[in-house]
């Protein structure tokens, strides 16, 4: 079970003036159960891709499979419920009055009874972190940070197996974005979901992501686990992208220690090889 | 981005070249003189003063003619209206109730004639014109006005940052509408009255940040000194240039003939 | 001197949500709705900010750094204490506009403080309102599009430009109007890593070629490393004003303040704490935490 992305073509405006490639010949897969990333810079078609994956946009050319259904017309209604969606900023489409009935506007032709609903929706804000006693809140009353995890809640809430986050922490400071990025890596463990993040954090992308996929002007250039991928630090800085701060201080340190041991990218993996490398520490 | 009626092609014509003030009273000009013609002679005259001008600016044949697709029914509805129920002298034909009279064809056809050129006279100031440089035109055109307390400025200004915030608003539905099918919305289906309901949540988060924009745009107006159209220079000089008198006289033959011949 | 800030407080007015919760006739915590009368966004704020310096203020969102920011240039007015703009006090409405021409703003949405229909026409929108005669504009117009590197985009519409582009379209608006310090009020917040790059670099440069004095509000840490100087606020109140080294050697107040420290100096925490080394913890880039790291691998590998 998946999602496969085969040979997709996509292009905004064909035929105008303003004709834009956005994918070309993309094929990646994302396997059930997993943390995958997708890094590179604005207008590399990271969106545009992500949008195929719930069938907001249907490939030009190529074809999209969600637990191997194939994405088409008839079937992207049934795929969009396994493949839950949050867009970057996404407290800009709340409208509700009160959370509660925000969150459970995904519900709304699930057909439940009232007291599913409600322990579906409750379900939800448990799961990134609102208390039961602010579910009627008026979301105008709302901090930025509880209201993205609204706006979040409000796609967990469809219980998708898939969920794919277009920079979720976009805007928050370093307290609210280690938050949010905990309830969604919590989701994983917990329920199994499936996560896509979009993020321009790279230390956040070595910290969490089972496997990234790096894509520069309309191309998946490279795919693999982090070691894989940031062992490219040359090739990732050339396309204005970059690696943990941590691994490019690694690679300088490297040049004067070649024994220091390759691919490192998270700040414990560096406190590690020191330690080790001098011996177990001072203690 | 579709072209639609008269939207903005940048060019360098004569038309193009021209001061927006200029264009805008010849426009009105052109309109009161087309007002004015009552004989298919005097259409010609206006018809191949328009092709002219078409020419002039450079504009191709094809998107002035796409720019009137939209026009079609309301022109056949003219027609028709106008050959039924248009009574005359010289009876064509007569058909159980609907009678048809040569009077009432004829004028189906002036006023078939009378739209289209209307409306590819003004479509080619809008061709010609950015929506800026119109704004422009129409504040310096109303500045007089303040004598009367009309506040040109402030409309000019608002009509210009409208004109700006068009593209963002566009993207901003696009985005809003995606967000809100993500979570089961659906905005193709089902009656009348469950579509209108359909919008809603796009309409509500997009009135909500068109006010938050605006109260940006406020403070942002302000802290970079804005206080209204008073003690203030402008970037964008309007300027007659030989273009403008090449034109004016052009148009004020054109009306003289229409005018002075009753045509 | 640009800034000096004494005992400045300001509170916002009280949104009234007691009633919508006794309406529903929940059982709620009273603790929650009734919210002091008062609520300070800033209080006995006090600092000055010399000419020509680049200072960083930092704090998590709602800590009162965006509160702090506006009340640099007028655009709020302290409830105590005094604001003084090179010599100017806010509260004399006399001096406004002098306060505004002085002190430019870029603020966090850059969709949202664009007025023109193009490049150019957006950066004059400044020098029109001070009523700065055409060919001076003309040429206050170019050289600040060519400050900002978007001579080639000058003609552009504003919503084909990205973020970073946008905001640098914001700072030649401001260099436009000849100011002497310019506030960013979490300008990069909602830019990518290029766009906040692409913005860093021309502050920098401002503040040491054309010596405009630079505020810089935000949350990304990487960016506080760039200052000469960085102040933090939490809940209000300044907890901490050093250099960015000294800031982030002070890990717990950084925490505790809902931001973090650079991967390089949680390393040499890590190190220190776990490790039982002694590394300086005031190590805020690569190339210093390189160097520091190369001696004590040096060091060490004699010994054993």
């Amino acid at each position: 079970m998946s999602i496969k992305v085969e040979n997709v073509f996509y292009t905004y405006q064909p035929g105008t003036p303003f004709e834009n490639r956005a994918l070309t010949n993309v094929s990646v897969e994302i396997p059930e159960g997993s943390f995958v990333s997708i890094i590179g810079h604005t207008g590399c078609g990271k969106s545009t891709l992500l949008q195929h994956f719930n069938g907001l946009l249907m490939a030009e050319q190529g074809s999209v499979y969600v637990d191997d259904v194939l994405m088409t017309k008839k079937t992207v209604a049934e795929l969009r419920k396994k493949v839950g969606l949050v867009f970057q900023y996404p407290e800009y489409q709340l409208f509700e009055e009160t959370v509660y009935k925000d969150i459970a506007y995904g519900l709304q032709r699930e057909g439940l009874t009232t007291e599913e609903e409600r322990g579906r929706v409750l379900d939800a804000m448990r799961i990134v972190g609102l208390d039961e006693e602010m579910a009627e809140r008026s979301i105008y009353d709302l901090s930025g940070g509880q209201k993205r995890r609204v706006a979040l809640a409000g796609i967990i809430v469809m219980n998708p197996s898939y969920l794919v986050l277009d920079e979720p922490a976009a805007g928050l400071d370093p307290a609210g974005r280690e938050e949010i990025l905990g309830y969604i890596k919590n989701l994983q463990k917990e329920r199994g979901t499936t996560i896509v993040l979009v993020s321009h954090s790279m230390e956040d992308v070595a910290k969490l992501a089972d496997k990234i996929i790096v894509m520069h002007q309309s191309e998946v250039i490279m795919e693999g686990s982090a070691s894989e991928v940031f062992r490219n630090e040359e090739k990732l800085t050339e396309i204005g992208l970059a690696v943990p701060q941590i691994t490019v201080l690694w690679n300088k340190l490297r040049r004067s220690f070649p024994n220091l041991p390759e691919d490192v990218y998270t700040v414990e993996a560096a406190k590690k090889a020191i330690s080790e490398y001098m011996g177990g520490g001072v203690k | 981005m579709k072209p639609s009626i008269g939207q903005y092609i940048p060019g360098n014509s004569i038309l193009h070249k021209s001061d927006p003030r200029t264009k805008l009273v010849m426009t009105v000009l052109y309109m009161v003189a087309v007002m004015f013609i009552d004989t298919f002679l005097g259409y010609g005259v206006a018809t191949l003063f328009l092709i002219i001008s078409v020419i002039a600016s450079r504009i191709p044949v094809k998107m002035v003619l796409k720019s009137l697709k939209p026009l079609v029914f309301i022109v056949a509805f003219t027609v028709l209206l106008n050959i039924f129920f248009q009574k005359g002298e010289t009876l064509l034909l007569s058909v159980w109730i609907i009678e048809i009279y040569l009077e009432g064809i004829l004028f189906a056809v002036k006023m078939a004639i009378r739209i289209i050129i209307l409306v590819a006279g003004a479509s080619l100031l809008t061709f010609t014109t950015s929506s800026i440089s119109l704004t422009d035109g129409l504040e310096r055109l109303m500045s007089p006005l303040a004598v009367i307390r009309f506040p040109a400025h402030d409309i000019a200004m608002m009509m210009s940052i409208a004109l700006r915030f068009i593209p963002t608003f566009t993207e901003e539905t696009d985005r809003i509408m995606k967000a809100q099918s993500s979570r089961g919305a659906e905005f193709d289906t089902g009656s009348f009255m469950q579509k209108i309901k359909s919008f809603i949540p796009v309409i509500i988060p997009l009135i909500i940040s068109a006010f938050r924009r605006a109260e940006d745009l406020a403070v942002a107006m302000e802290s970079r000194c804005y206080r209204g159209g008073k003690g203030r220079t402008r970037f964008r000089m309007l300027k007659f240039s030989w273009c403008d008198a090449v034109i004016s006289c052009f148009m004020i033959a054109f009306f003289a003939v229409i005018i002075i011949f009753k045509l | 001197m640009m800034f000096d800030l004494k005992n400045v407080s300001f509170s916002y007015e009280e949104t009234e949500r007691e009633p919508e919760y006794e309406k529903r006739g929940k059982k709620i915590n009273i603790d929650e709705t009734l919210i002091p009368s008062k609520v300070f966004a800033v209080e006995n704020l006090n600092f000055t900010i010399k000419k020509g310096e680049f200072v960083a203020i930092v704090g998590r969102n709602g800590s009162g750094k965006s509160t702090c920011a506006k009340l640099l240039n007028g655009l709020l007015l302290p409830e105590n204490g005094t604001v003084i703009v090179d010599s100017f006090d806010t509260k004399n409405s006399e001096f406004i506009w002098e306060i505004r021409s002085r002190v430019g703003m870029v603020f966090q949405n850059p969709d949202n403080q664009i007025i023109g229909t193009t490049v150019e026409e957006d950066v004059a929108f400044g020098p029109e309102n001070l009523g700065v005669p055409y060919f001076e504009m003309v040429e206050r117009v170019n050289s600040a599009i060519e400050t900002v590197g978007l001579s080639d985009h000058k003609s552009r519409e504003p919503h084909l430009l990205s973020g970073g582009q946008k905001q640098r379209v914001a700072i030649a608006g401001i260099l436009a109007m000849k100011p002497k310090c310019i506030v960013l009020d979490e300008a990069t917040a909602m830019l990518d890593p290029i766009g906040r790059r692409e913005v860093i670099k021309v502050i920098t440069k401002l503040n040491k070629e054309h010596n405009i004095t630079v505020v810089l509000i935000t949350h990304h840490m990487d960016e506080v490393a760039k200052a000469q100087r960085a102040i933090l606020i939490d809940k209000g109140k300044m907890v901490f004003d050093g250099t960015p080294g000294e800031l982030f050697s002070h890990r717990e107040e950084v925490y505790e303040a809902g931001l973090e420290t650079p991967q390089v100096s949680q390393l040499f925490y890590l190190l220190n704490k776990e490790e039982g080394f002694n590394l300086p913890e005031d190590t805020i880039d690569v190339d210093t935490a390189c160097a520091r790291l190369e001696a004590l691998l040096k060091g060490d590998n004699h010994v054993h």
